[in-house]
């Protein structure tokens, strides 16, 4: 698996890998990334979380799972977004300011 | 068509793994996720690999699909639970595909992989062997498939859903956005489509809204019931999630999924395109 997003453009909607290296074709001169890792409260990473980017709206954007890691990654637009993590650790939700580029944070879950 | 014929709970499931006669099937694009644990009991079907023709642009025929079946080893009276991640998108695309090759008894599990992630419930590794049938596809009810052409004179005439995200919709991505932004085809959507993202009708925790709260979407969003209706997305899957519930969930009459969707439609030389917030004249 040499590119696996633009596999994934020519097959459908899945996610690509998401601990897999950004492919050599993502210019990041145009495109958003927002990136990062699901950890607890110990600082555990969580493999399988479900991570929503909400519109500044708080509309749902998308989702995908993060990778056995803890990794997720989006391609957003510049602007105001919300994390949502859900997982069987607990939930966790963040605000992010994104810039063109990669944008990196870290998202905690709990249990409530 | 209702919810009791349609859909089971994750705690039914939990309940039937062992049931004779019940089949789990986990329908995935990414079968990796398949492969790193799923429900007890559960086998395959790849989206890719096994659901679409090789060679030809189109899903596989009545005849594929049945040796698909045989091979898997269910039977015509089998009662098939489909599941799968994305929300049950591609559980729902197979729903629509047994549902278009005459299956009798096929139901989705409620939440999918999500919920049953969600509520620690089990996994396994182990995949079963179940003895291969003689499945027999029925000849496909296209009652429930649209076609371009006929989508094309729908325009302003019958319920066109456009069930991708608003920024889509509106010419603004022309993919969601967990995946690379570059695409070759033109942007925007089927003039006078209503937009009603797939996601409104779906609980966090991936299980569908009551059917007063579906009623209520779609009838805010200008869903007229006394019309004919057909849903569309980028490839075909997350209608077929919004297929779901129009058809099966709320009993609607005569709603089909147009599979080909945006990745046709917004590469047909002369069509109409529609572009920003608002459905468009026709």
């Amino acid at each position: 698996m040499t590119s696996p997003a633009a596999a994934n453009i020519a097959a459908g909607c899945a996610a690509p890998d998401q601990s897999a290296p950004l492919p050599a074709s993502v210019d990041l001169q145009k495109e958003t990334v927002i990136t990062g890792i699901v950890n607890t409260a110990e600082g555990e990473l969580v493999g399988g979380a479900y991570v929503r980017l909400l519109d500044a709206s708080g509309e749902f954007t998308a989702e995908v799972v993060t990778s056995p890691e803890g990794v997720f990654r989006f391609f957003a637009a510049p602007g105001s977004w919300t994390l949502r993590a859900l997982s069987r650790f607990g939930n966790g939700e963040l605000a992010v300011d994104a810039t063109r580029g990669v944008n990196e944070v870290a998202l905690s879950v709990a249990t409530v | 068509m209702s919810r009791d014929t349609a859909l089971v709970s994750a705690d039914w499931a939990e309940k039937n793994l062992e049931t004779p006669g019940i089949v789990f099937v986990e329908v995935d694009e990414d079968t990796t996720a398949y492969d790193g644990g799923h429900i007890p009991g559960a086998i395959k079907i790849d989206w890719k690999q096994d659901l679409q023709d090789p060679v030809r642009r189109d899903f596989v025929n009545q005849e594929q699909f049945s040796a698909l079946l045989s091979e898997r080893g269910i039977s015509n009276d089998d009662t098939v639970i489909l599941y799968g991640g994305n929300n049950n998108w591609f559980a729902a695309y197979a729903f629509w595909y047994f549902k278009l090759y005459g299956h009798e008894s096929v139901k989705l599990l409620d939440g999918g992989r999500k919920k049953w992630e969600l509520d620690a419930r089990v996994y396994t590794k182990d995949v079963p062997s179940r003895a291969a049938t003689s499945y027999s596809a029925k000849a496909p009810n296209l009652e429930i498939r649209a076609f371009r052409d006929e989508v094309v004179q729908a325009i302003g005439v019958k319920n066109l859903v456009d069930v991708r995200s608003p920024d889509e919709f509106a010419g603004r991505l022309l993919a969601p956005a967990h995946l690379p932004q570059e695409q070759s085809q033109r942007a925007g959507h089927i003039p006078t489509a209503i937009s009603v993202p797939w996601s409104k009708a779906a609980n966090e925790d991936g299980t569908f809204k009551s059917d007063e709260e579906l009623a209520k979407i779609y009838g805010d969003a200008g869903l007229d019931g006394s019309k004919d209706t057909i849903a569309y997305c980028r490839i075909g899957e997350r209608s077929s999630h919004t297929w779901f519930v129009l058809k099966e969930l709320l009993g609607q009459e005569n709603v089909k999924n147009y599979d080909g969707s945006w990745t046709e439609y917004g590469s047909l030389i002369g069509v109409p395109i529609a572009l920003g917030d608002e459905p468009g004249k026709a």
